[in-house]
């Protein structure tokens, strides 16, 4: 398998997405915006649409176009100028609409269209894995130097707010990294499924982690096996790589879920002991 | 030595909404221990909010240790447990853990821990005595016990002001006098300021020199054991 080059560039590319988005979805489903990547995801679908229209790079487009949505619904959610999920909403078909005007305007409903609509990891090539790999980089490197600060964000937000930590800027870092990771991940899985990878793993650390340090190392292990494991599967059943990936991370989550179930039960007795204690 | 917290003539009323506090006045001096009481929706919590200098007031004036509450410098000083502050994420997170994000203000934002500041974190989860469980997940513990880790939490940034509200939301009784009693040793060991806001005071009514009851306005303020008798009533306080 490994012999093939454009597996090889698929492996790698893959590599870096698998441990980043799932690095930046424990920030978001800790603070309950599991759905944030979709909406982001369909904002970045506008941003491709306007790359074809205006004849450049529709990663460069969907990159913009991410991080501006990302960080408006975050305006909008802390002005409570309206709430989580109607932000969101808003987002969301505002920008599949737009995505859709933009690619009838743009005659492009072609072949690479659907390629980062549902993933194209096969076709990546030495430019877009240094591009992942640089800026897939820089937002782990942001992640593990800030990772006390963005844990207390989620943890207490308001009382961090008190107490000076500057939970504004970054609740906005954290939607600008989720922008920069759908855009990175277009090509792997695609806008339409990239948030999966950002929220699946996470749910199978949360069922069977011991502590929030645990729940983001398993978290990471779970999305970086579930690609590695989904591009192996895709190559030798020839099946969509993508939908694979994700197929593969659902399944995690579900065998997680149903394996802590009585470890949760033992869990909830052994509190009620120490609360008798 | 300015004032822990002034409030001065101070109204608040939300957004097209009626008035929440009127003219209150309230002077608290460092180290006091003062217990906020009052019904459900009487304008306590906000009366803490605008204090902290989360919310501005529609009239009057916000001081915290003489300076205005909003552009308050020393935030680190600042210790405050958020109403139902149970652990808001699914993770299982550890006291250990909980506590660490509080000495984050002391600490700074980036990169790791410093030796000094895991220490102050142990003294912290030794002084409200969950030693015990300190690597066990919150959601393995009682809800008093939350409680506790979450003012441990408050403590590991050594505040020179500690707020507390309704922080016996959802604590069995025993747990509620055995919060109090840590709240009184606290206060003694650390002489720290500490504001307790709660509908009830039952359980704090003996730790405290004072007691502040607000219904929109301040309506008592003195020794508890000088509280007239009809505000012991507990109807009385919900009314």
């Amino acid at each position: 398998m490994l012999e093939s080059e454009f597996m090889r560039l698929a492996f790698a590319t893959g590599a870096v997405v698998g441990v980043l988005a799932p690095a930046v979805g424990f920030f978001l489903v800790q603070r309950r915006m599991s759905l944030i990547g979709d909406g982001i995801g369909h904002t970045a679908f506008a941003g491709v649409a306007l790359g074809y229209l205006l004849g450049i790079s529709p990663v460069f487009t969907a990159l913009v176009a991410a991080v501006v949505g990302a960080i408006a619904i975050e305006w909008l959610r802390s002005r409570r100028r309206t709430a989580g999920d109607q932000a969101l909403a808003l987002l969301f078909y505002t920008g599949i609409a737009a995505g859709v005007v933009l690619i009838s305007a743009a005659g492009a409903l072609n072949a690479d269209l659907f390629g980062f609509l549902f993933g194209s990891i096969l076709t990546v090539g030495y430019d877009d894995l240094t591009l992942v790999a640089v800026l897939g980089g820089i937002g782990l490197v942001t992640i593990a130097l800030l990772y006390r600060a963005l844990a207390a964000a989620v943890l207490d937000e308001e009382g961090a707010r008190v107490a000076g930590v500057p939970v504004g800027a970054l609740n906005v870092l954290v939607a600008a990294l989720a922008a920069v990771t759908v855009a990175l991940s277009m090509r792997v899985v695609g806008v339409l499924l990239i948030a999966a990878l950002m929220v699946l793993p996470v749910i199978a650390a949360t069922r069977v982690a011991w502590s929030l340090r645990s729940t983001l190392l398993l978290s990471i292990v779970f999305g970086l096996a579930s690609v590695l494991g989904g591009l192996t599967v895709s190559y030798y059943a020839d099946m969509p790589p993508g939908g694979t990936i994700v197929l593969i991370a659902a399944g995690a989550s579900i065998i997680a879920m149903c394996a802590s179930a009585p470890w949760r039960s033992r869990r909830s007795s052994t509190r009620s002991a120490t609360s008798a204690s | 030595m300015p004032l822990a917290v002034e409030l001065r003539k101070l109204s608040f009323a939300y957004p097209q909404g009626p008035p929440v506090l009127r003219d209150v006045d309230l002077a608290v001096e460092p180290g006091e221990l003062v217990a906020i009481a009052g019904p459900n929706g009487g304008g306590k919590t906000t009366l803490v909010r605008v204090a902290l200098g989360l919310e501005r007031p529609t009239a009057g004036a916000a001081r915290l240790f003489g300076e205005p509450a909003h552009r308050f410098g020393r935030r680190e000083a600042l210790g405050y447990l958020a109403q139902r502050a149970q652990l808001g994420l699914d993770a299982p997170a550890t006291v250990r853990e909980v506590v660490t994000a509080g000495r984050l203000p002391r600490a700074g934002l980036v990169g790791r821990l410093g030796g000094g500041d895991r220490e102050r974190v142990s003294e912290a989860i030794v002084r409200v005595g969950l030693a015990h469980v300190a690597d066990r997940p919150l959601q393995r513990l009682s809800g008093g016990q939350q409680q506790r880790a979450f003012i441990a939490k408050a403590l590991a940034a050594d505040p020179e002001l500690l707020v507390l509200d309704e922080p016996t939301t959802g604590v069995d009784v025993e747990a509620q006098e055995a919060l109090a009693e840590l709240l009184g040793r606290l206060h003694l060991e650390l002489e720290v300021t500490i504001l307790y806001v709660s509908h009830e005071f039952g359980a704090i009514e003996r730790f405290v020199e004072r007691l502040v009851l607000v219904r929109h306005e301040i309506v008592f303020d003195g020794p508890p054991r000088e509280l007239p008798g009809v505000w012991h009533d507990p109807s009385h306080v919900h009314a």
